[in-house]
């Protein structure tokens, strides 16, 4: 018996689309809170906002906007069925992720070792909306990181899969949707930026 | 079929660097604006040009120009959920 398989451009995007719309609704989730306890408490989130560092929160934001550069020149270049090139694309787009968890590494690192982290001695003597900012701060950036993780990781395996000859310029959803996840990940950070960094 | 006709859109590298270009300017110009003391509307001009980035990715670095109605459609009802579920909980939230 032949078996056929069965692809589904269209309906393949599509499912993708209302998995990042499910997404958008959990980090949604999570700006609602920021704005509610922004009104309630604000000025220890400008307090808050202060001890964050604006340089690296820009480098990071524009590390990950030319990463979706290079993600969205990855589908261009598969669609012209040059591999190769996406490829090296896909993994600019990693080293980007790279960078960017480098420098959140650097950030997480500085803020625990002064003493500002949940539940932290510090933070807990302190004003309670400064609590609230950090908490929210860790959660949101940590989830955040996480997707950068998990979206580096689909890639990479989506880059080996193109080098392998599975992703072509006759079939190459999978690295399209990939970059998708990846879009998804640079459009919350758009958000994180101006609302954790700039509200000075 | 549409799925079709947006499959073969290939956007230009030249496009999407423009594109690129444009987003780091609006980057610098939220970074400069947020320094101007502008109390309460720093908020709603930070927002504003983050909601125009976000508008920029997702209509090409997205493809959404060159997609369907039907995932514009959605993309809006999601969208509006998100507005809703953030502007209603604001009746009770400065009304306490």
């Amino acid at each position: 018996m032949i078996h056929t398989e069965h692809k589904d451009y269209t309906g393949s995007k599509l499912g993708m689309w209302l998995f990042l719309f499910t997404e958008l609704l959990l980090f949604g989730g999570m700006f609602l809170l920021f704005s509610v306890y922004l009104v309630r408490y604000p000025q220890e989130f400008v307090a808050g906002g202060h001890q964050l560092n604006v340089v690296f929160g820009t480098i990071n934001t524009v590390v990950l906007l030319s990463s979706s550069l290079l993600a969205a020149m990855a589908v261009s270049a598969i669609q012209r069925n040059d591999r190769r090139f996406a490829m090296l694309l896909l993994g600019g787009t990693v080293l980007c992720a790279a960078i960017f968890m480098a420098i959140k590494y650097v950030e997480w690192s500085t803020k625990i070792h002064h003493g500002i982290f949940p539940g932290s001695p510090h933070l807990v003597a302190g004003p309670p909306g400064e609590s609230v900012f950090f908490s929210l701060y860790y959660l949101t950036t940590g989830l955040h990181g996480l997707h950068v993780l998990i979206g580096a990781t689909l890639l990479t395996w989506v880059a080996l899969k193109v080098k392998h000859g599975a992703v072509h310029s006759d079939d190459y959803v999978l690295l399209e949707n990939s970059a998708l996840y990846w879009h998804l990940v640079d459009l919350i950070w758009i958000f994180i930026f101006p609302l954790y960094y700039l509200i000075l | 079929m549409t799925g079709d006709a947006a499959q073969h859109h290939v956007v230009s590298y030249v496009k999407l660097t423009f594109v690129w270009l444009v987003l780091l300017f609006l980057t610098a110009l939220t970074v400069g604006v947020t320094r101007l003391d502008l109390s309460g509307y720093k908020i709603l001009v930070a927002l504003s040009i983050a909601c125009l980035k976000s508008g920029l990715v997702i209509t090409f670095f997205m493809h959404m120009k060159y997609e369907g109605r039907l995932l514009c459609w959605l993309l809006f009802v999601a969208l509006v959920t998100l507005v809703i579920f953030i502007g209603f909980t604001f009746f009770d939230v400065l009304y306490r």
